[in-house]
């Protein structure tokens, strides 16, 4: 891809340390890695690794210790917590393991909501049925979680993460309440998507097969990159 | 995110828990009501209060032996004589007419029925001066004061207690305090009760009285009744009696012996304990409107516990910490204004039924809702809901988000 050369995410021996009771334990040891517009990454490692704390890092829910963090031409990693949200919002979709759907909203609002807190009103149902087109969707619109298999909620929780036109899209074990024939479903559609629209791809993952899928791999021990393999 | 839309999420949020709003509501509904409720109760007693002491007549002075404002000691009382000074057209060209009373407490009886009731004896100038009419018979003649007559006129209460009706009446014979006094008439009905009823009384002449009943002095009474020429010219007329009252005692300057009150100092007395009563009232019934808002306080915090997964994955799509805080502020004030407009409906009901259950048992009680006071419910049942919600929005607004969407 012609933009491929353009970095989207951009660390500087990034830290997390968190303090319980009275050790320090470094989460994060200084982590430096550039992940490229229209990327597809894993990020992999054993629990304990550190790679749900840099996922919380990259999505800006969380600041480092120390260290910089520049997504998509942005220093982030001294923003207050509000100036973080608005990153969030814009930048950064995110899709997690459990869906995180809200069960008393339609499908339909459940992707109108990043675009509430982005203050968008007018186009705001028009573009939440066009993502839910976009996931395959069309005619569950109305559905409340509770009445979607589990692979047609992970899908509405991909067309919110895209409704806003994040700069990247952040899956934290994306088919791992999902059965293998919907996980499957699921890869092909995020890897479609990115083929499609260029969208920047983080996928955190312990499975081999769904790391294969991928550009690259980013392997993660103790804190540290261990290696980066493609 | 707007208000509109954080109404639309918060009435989306409550419905889906409807048990659990309902009885969050509940402590604000009775809370609301029974302050609405209460000052109802309280306006209504007012305006009965007020209401019955404006019928006793706006041109009308009542003058006492004493002051109520200092210790005096040698005080002289009022007599027949001081009655008769202030008919003087020279020195008290403001006073229509005067009436002096002596009372008190008698027990009459006509057969077997006795009650207790309360005896005035007057001179016939009472007729005209308080503006009592008799349904049959006659007033007291001036041959009666005269001759000390043992005749009484009937309250219409007195009569019913005593023989069950108000008419056919004259000539009876009934006992007061064991004498006999022959009916020579029934009163017309003054209607309304506060105080002391106006129905409630017999009448008999004042001589006949300070002789026989209350057993005065020859020339000594308990009040002067004063009626002025008109409304307006009251605090003239006080004036002028006061001039008189002080020639003839020989007062002191400044220690006046007697006490004269207007119509209007015992309704502003009323008033200011109608009052006092309803502010107790309605502060207890406000404490009941605190209770509901610790509920209101207690079910959010629950809400923002169970919802933390939520609030960390709003923030995570991009909800700010007002957007957080308004979510929930939304949620708690809506509760509080349900519970408010739901509470000025029992509180209407509450009094609505009182009203029903005073005219039942014959009191004259019409409790008022204010305007005022749906207003003030309104308004403070929202601010409750505001206030005690401000603690578990705050909590939830400062959710971290990583920690939130960890939670199980």
């Amino acid at each position: 891809m012609e933009n491929s050369t353009i970095p989207v995410i951009q660390t500087n021996d990034l830290k997390k340390t968190y303090k319980i009771g009275e050790v320090e334990v470094h989460a994060l040891a200084g982590v430096t890695i550039t992940i490229n517009k229209g990327e597809v990454v894993a990020i992999m490692g054993p629990s304990g690794s550190g790679k749900s704390t840099l996922m919380n890092l990259l999505g800006c829910l969380d600041r480092p210790t120390s260290g910089r963090y520049i997504l998509d031409g942005e220093e982030v990693s001294e923003l207050d917590d509000d100036q973080l949200a608005g990153i969030r919002n814009r930048k950064v979709g995110f899709v997690f393991q459990s869906f995180n759907l809200l069960s008393r909203s339609s499908a339909l609002a459940n992707v109108e909501l990043p675009m509430r807190y982005a203050g968008i009103s007018k186009e705001r149902i028009q573009r939440a049925a066009e993502a839910l087109e976009s996931v395959g969707l069309a005619d569950r619109m109305n559905h409340k979680p509770t009445e979607l298999s589990g692979g047609q909620q992970q899908r509405v929780a991909i067309a919110r993460a895209l409704v806003n036109h994040p700069a990247i899209l952040m899956a934290d074990e994306p088919t791992g309440n999902l059965d293998s024939k919907s996980g499957k479903e699921i890869m092909d559609l995020l890897l479609s998507l990115n083929k499609e629209h260029g969208t920047t791809l983080i996928i955190v993952t312990h499975d081999p097969a769904i790391a294969a899928q991928t550009q690259r791999i980013i392997r993660l021990k103790d804190g540290l990159v261990e290696e980066e393999s493609k | 995110m707007n208000l509109g839309q954080a109404i639309v999420e918060a009435l989306e949020s409550l419905s889906s828990n409807k048990l659990r709003s309902v009885l969050t509501i509940l402590g604000i509904v009775i809370g609301v009501g029974a302050v609405i409720a209460m000052l109802a109760v309280g306006n209504g007693a007012q305006n009965t209060i007020t209401g019955s002491i404006s019928g006793i007549g706006s041109n009308l002075l009542f003058v006492m032996s004493g002051n109520t404002t200092q210790e005096l000691t040698n005080i002289e009382p009022l007599t027949m004589d001081d009655a008769n000074a202030l008919l003087d057209q020279f020195q008290a060209p403001s006073v229509e007419g005067v009436a002096p009373v002596v009372n008190g407490d008698v027990t009459v009886s006509a057969g077997s029925e006795s009650t207790a009731t309360y005896v005035y004896g007057v001179t016939t100038s009472y007729e005209a001066v308080r503006n009592y009419h008799v349904t049959e018979g006659s007033f007291i003649t001036e041959d009666q004061v005269l001759g000390k007559a043992s005749v009484v006129l009937l309250g219409p209460d007195v009569a019913k207690e005593l023989f069950d009706r108000t008419d056919g009446l004259v000539g009876e014979t009934v006992r007061i305090e064991g004498q006999p006094f022959k009916v020579i008439g029934v009163l017309e009905s003054k209607g309304g009760s506060a105080f002391v009823s106006q129905d409630d009384v017999v009448i008999v002449p004042i001589t006949t009285s300070q002789a026989r009943l209350t057993r005065r002095s020859n020339d000594r009474i308990d009040l002067i009744f004063v009626q002025s020429i008109s409304a307006d010219a009251l605090s003239q007329a006080s004036e002028e009696i006061s001039q008189i009252l002080r020639t003839r005692h020989r007062t002191r300057v400044g220690q006046d012996d007697f006490t004269i009150l207007s119509q209007q100092d015992f309704v502003e007395t009323a008033k200011t304990i109608t009052n006092v009563m309803t502010i107790f009232l309605g502060g207890i019934a406000g404490i009941s409107l605190l209770v509901g808002g610790i509920g209101i306080m207690n079910i959010m915090l629950v809400s923002v516990t169970e919802r933390t997964r939520e609030i960390g994955l709003r923030k995570a799509l991009g909800a700010r910490k007002k957007d957080i805080m308004l979510q929930f502020l939304t949620e708690s004030s809506l509760l509080s204004l349900f519970g408010g407009v739901i509470g000025i409906g029992l509180g209407w009901l509450i009094s609505f039924v009182v009203g029903k259950i005073a005219a039942a048992s014959g009191t004259a009680l019409n409790p008022v809702v204010g305007l005022d006071a749906i207003l003030l419910a309104t308004i403070f049942s929202t601010a409750v809901g505001l206030f005690f919600g401000l603690y578990p929005a705050n909590r939830a607004a400062n959710l971290e988000p990583v920690e939130a969407l960890r939670y199980e």
